[in-house]
């Protein structure tokens, strides 16, 4: 590689991120590589375009949403920290870490902060529900363009109706975890990062 | 007779099991010495045919060798499932003990009575076993095979199975040849490689005896899908070693080369069932998709191509059961996408049912065969088998499990490893093996002791400690889920973010090789292998769809709703169900029951629709919850408006003695509507003079959540002329959902979907 000496990852930084993510040392210098072979401008952060430009999420359903999801409230460009602490949500629970106590905050891939972070995915205004139309958005990105509003409406309102349980008419976080309690999520939202 | 006027409860079954015995007892001896009643006979009338040549034709004969062998077939089958009737008439029977073992119980006590009448009981046969009765148990545990949680571990079931097949038969293998060196226990004449042999056969975790158990206790669902796949992936290996095993005792001496071609072999048997499987199952895809025209036959198809792909792997050796399991998976999402509704419960129903007569009749006659077969018995060797089997098998899952959850994200845990080492279970499919082995070998007889014994064991102890060994451990039980649209549309969700994460990362994991088999599935395969349009349709549509004809067929047959009407949605994409057509007649009735019924008073109707709803609760359905009885209401109410546009002119309402605000009117129809079809009246129900009842449709459903009662009428008179304009909308709306192009006073809505 080129002599990015500015660019290059230091020791403390290295260890900043995995007492933050939890990551071990040649899992963040693997994912370091990657970042700088997205980054293609050179400087330190990736913006919208870096992500685009990965064949994956172009034909991604949920392409946008996924990119957005990396950049924080408001900002355009990511820097290899924040990167980082969006993979972090995908690393698999391991058993140690569901005895230790956390005398910090909850480590970022926990179950209850994977299944955050999804829920995220669907409350773009953040209001802490995911509304009727919130949810057909997802759908229509998920079904294509052949099926009718209507029918995705139906399903709309019958998995509101589902998961509702204070009769709001939409989905909040608590009744999202309910619903997903049968699902394994620690196994469906883990990426199994090659040691 | 006093019999049947019993004092206490459990008396009939009882006699019923009596007379059960009774029958059995009875027809064996009768089938038993049948030949020797066929003789008989033909002797008996020849002798009169020749002595009284004018005798009149014979009105009764009786020839026996003409119905023989079918009639014994018939006879034996009849009596397994008679027995297994019996097993789940005494309550606590079937409760402790699992079938299998009762059955094999039965197979004992029949083989023992058929000994002691003199005959020779039939042993069961390797050929009718390998070809007719294990095919369908097969054949069902494919095609129903779980997917998801299948792929999901696939990689460690593929190593139980293989490797863990390989760990036990040579370490069994390998003591038994070691203790059968020992001076003392007189088995010298035993070489390594029939030990090995030996050890092949036995090591082999069987799916009849798995299936048999595991189904009682509702284990959750990662263990079973772990000791199931071993045990259907190890037929392969299994294969391969006995016949290389077999091969190599005819010649004696093993080389490396040969050691080579067994590994080569095995590679061949076993991709070689699986792409004979997958060949055989995309032909049938292929051929459903024509079957539109003639539906009563295609469930034949299924069966039938499934069938060919086990015997020609058979014929070429290869792994049967593989090609079988790989056949029902490949064909079954395009096939369930071509046939009608009826040919999948055709299918679901036929397989079921062969599969539990196989079973049935496979532990019967390994009952019948031990009674039969030739025995050899030495003590310490059967005694060291089964102490090695288990031993064997514990080490293996402890090993095997170390290095697995090196790789495993959910690890296992010793609580699982347990139970899929208790597990292990060995059934028929080692007797067969046994059975096949050719009488060259001295120590046949001792070996299939040794098997059957295993077998017993196995069954028996672990059969039925299982289950209370699961309640004491409280290993996870299988959750019972109904299909959830949540649960399905975020999965999905949940599968394209972790590819587009995947993605990110520039990691080639699962999630990215199964997205790509998706689309390569959609563009390609889909287009040719499934009917008409329907390819196009994305998985959560289909899903959604039959969720909720599910849920009408459950909803019609628990008689909660005459004809449940299914959504709108549903309507556009399958088979027209039966809309109530409405005729003169039936609107004559419509129309004097609610002369009649508009006589009754409040309090009489809030109680007969309060009764309705304890109706619900009484039904014990749980899948029925008010929520979509609601909807299905809501449902029905915007369809009736729709209706009663046309009906409106037919049906008219005398004023009757009580308030003539319309309002009130109006809400007591809806609710008259209600009550009527709890009492089954004919569906189109309601009814209304020309306002639109949309509004009232709306102002219903938002009062729905309080007791549908007629505190309502409070609210009716509101706003009718303001909901006029959304009454319309709705009802265009309605008229653009259904797939008819709008109703139209003079045809019946009915026709376009009667026309199938």
């Amino acid at each position: 590689m080129g002599s990015r000496a500015s660019t290059l990852l230091r020791e403390e930084e290295i260890e900043e991120i995995k007492k933050e993510t939890g990551f071990s040392h040649s899992q963040i210098t693997r994912l370091y590589s990657r970042f700088t072979s997205l980054d293609k401008g050179e400087n330190g952060t990736l913006g919208r375009e870096d992500f685009q430009r990965i064949p994956e999420l172009a034909i991604n359903p949920l392409g946008d949403r996924i990119i957005n999801a990396f950049f924080p409230e408001g900002e355009d460009q990511v820097n290899f920290r924040g990167f980082m602490r969006t993979l972090a949500h995908f690393r698999p629970i391991e058993d140690n870490e569901k005895n230790k106590d956390h005398t910090a905050s909850e480590p970022l891939n926990s179950r209850s902060n994977k299944l955050l972070f999804a829920f995220r995915l669907y409350d773009l205004d953040r209001d802490d529900k995911i509304s009727r139309d919130e949810l057909l958005q997802v759908l229509r990105m998920m079904v294509g363009v052949n099926i009718s509003d209507e029918q995705l409406g139906s399903i709309a309102d019958r998995t509101i109706q589902e998961a509702d349980q204070n009769g709001d008419n939409s989905i909040s976080f608590n009744e999202f975890i309910k619903v997903l309690e049968k699902v394994d999520v620690e196994q469906k939202m883990s990426i199994r990062f090659l040691h | 007779m006093p019999a049947f006027s019993c004092a206490f409860p459990g008396c009939r079954r009882d006699l019923l099991v009596i007379v059960l015995v009774v029958f059995v007892g009875i027809g064996l001896p009768i089938e038993a010495s049948a030949p020797a009643y066929q003789s008989h006979g033909t002797e008996g009338s020849y002798l009169t045919n020749v002595t009284n040549t004018k005798k009149a034709f014979p009105v009764l004969a009786v020839n026996y060798k003409h119905v023989r062998q079918p009639f014994e077939i018939a006879l034996w089958i009849l009596l397994a499932l008679l027995m297994k009737l019996g097993f789940h008439l005494i309550p606590r029977l079937s409760g402790v003990v699992p079938e299998s073992c009762l059955l094999i119980v039965v197979g004992l006590l029949v083989g023992g009575l058929i000994k002691v009448i003199g005959e020779e009981p039939p042993v069961l046969d390797s050929q009718l076993f390998f070809l007719c009765l294990l095919p369908p148990i097969i054949l069902d545990a494919g095609y129903f095979l779980p997917i998801r949680p299948f792929t999901e571990n696939v990689g460690t079931i593929l190593v139980f199975a293989v490797i863990g097949t390989l760990w036990n038969t040579f370490f069994m293998g390998g003591l038994l040849y070691a203790l059968c060196q020992i001076e003392s226990v007189g088995l010298g004449g035993v070489d390594l490689l029939a030990c090995l042999l030996f050890g092949s056969i036995v090591s082999a975790v069987d799916p009849v005896a798995v299936l048999a158990v595991f189904e009682e206790i509702h284990i959750n669902e990662l263990v079973h899908i772990l000791v199931f796949g071993e045990s259907l992936l190890n037929d392969a290996v299994t294969v391969v070693l006995y016949n290389l095993f077999e091969e190599f005792a005819k010649v004696g001496t093993v080389t490396v080369l040969d050691v080579f071609l067994g590994v080569v072999c095995f590679f061949v048997v076993s991709l070689g069932g699986v792409l004979v499987g997958a060949i055989y199952g995309f032909l049938a895809a292929f051929t459903s998709r024509f079957t539109s025209h003639t539906r009563v036959i295609e469930p034949l198809f299924v069966f039938l191509y499934s069938y060919m792909a086990y015997l020609s792997s058979e014929m070429f050796h290869l792994s049967g059961i593989m090609a079988l399991i790989v056949c029902g998976v490949v064909m079954r999402p395009y096939v369930e996408a071509n046939i009608s509704h009826k040919s999948y419960t055709t299918i679901k129903y036929f397989l079921k049912m062969w599969s539990s007569v196989s079973e049935t009749l496979i532990f019967i006659f390994l009952g019948v065969s031990t009674v039969a077969g030739p025995h050899a018995w030495n003590w310490t060797f059967v005694i060291t088998t089964v102490i090695l089997c288990l031993v064997s098998r514990v080490l293996g899952v402890i090993g095997l499990t170390f290095i697995i959850n090196k790789f495993r994200i959910v690890k296992l845990t010793k609580k699982d490893q347990f139970i899929v080492a208790y597990g292990g279970l060995r059934g028929a499919i080692a007797f067969s093996l046994g059975y096949l082995l050719s009488n060259r070998h001295q120590m046949r007889n001792l070996f299939l002791t040794a098997i059957i014994t295993v077998i017993f064991f196995t069954v028996f102890v672990q059969g039925m400690t299982i289950r209370p060994l699961v309640e004491l451990l409280a290993v996870k039980k299988k959750k019972e889920s109904k299909p959830s649209i949540n649960e399905e549309i975020h999965t999905e969700f949940l599968n394209h973010l972790l590819t587009g994460v995947e993605g990110v990362c520039g990691h080639y994991g699962h999630y990215h090789w199964k997205e790509k088999l998706n689309r390569f599935n959609k563009t390609y395969v889909k287009r040719w292998l499934i009917a008409g349009e329907n390819f196009k349709e994305p998985e959560l549509i289909a899903f959604y769809r039959k969720m909720e004809l599910k849920q009408a067929i459950m909803m019609v047959e628990s008689g909660q709703l005459p004809s449940a009407l299914p959504s709108t949605i549903s309507m556009q994409n399958i088979q027209p169900r039966a809309i109530p057509r409405v005729s003169k007649k039936r609107e004559e009735e419509i129309r004097r029951i609610l002369r009649s019924n508009l006589q009754n008073n409040k309090q009489k109707m809030r109680s007969r629709s309060y009764s309705r709803h304890t109706l619900f609760d009484a039904d014990e359905e749980d899948n029925v919850s008010e929520v979509r009885l609601r909807k299905t209401k809501m449902e029905m109410e915007r369809r009736v408006s729709v209706m009663e546009r046309r009906m409106s002119h037919y049906l008219t309402v005398p004023a009757n003695r009580e308030s003539p605000r319309p309002g009130v009117r109006r809400v007591r129809f809806e609710s008259d509507n209600q009550v009527f079809s709890a009492d089954s009246v004919p569906t189109v129900h309601f009814e209304q003079p020309s306002p639109p009842s949309t509004p009232d449709a709306v102002s219903l459903e938002e009062e729905v959540p309080k007791r549908p009662s007629l505190e309502a009428d409070i609210e009716g008179p509101r706003g009718n002329a303001s909901d006029n304009h959304q009454g319309e909308l709705d009802y265009q709306r309605l008229a653009r959902c259904l797939s008819d192009p709008g109703p139209n006073k003079d045809k019946e809505e009915d026709d376009p979907f009667m026309s199938c």
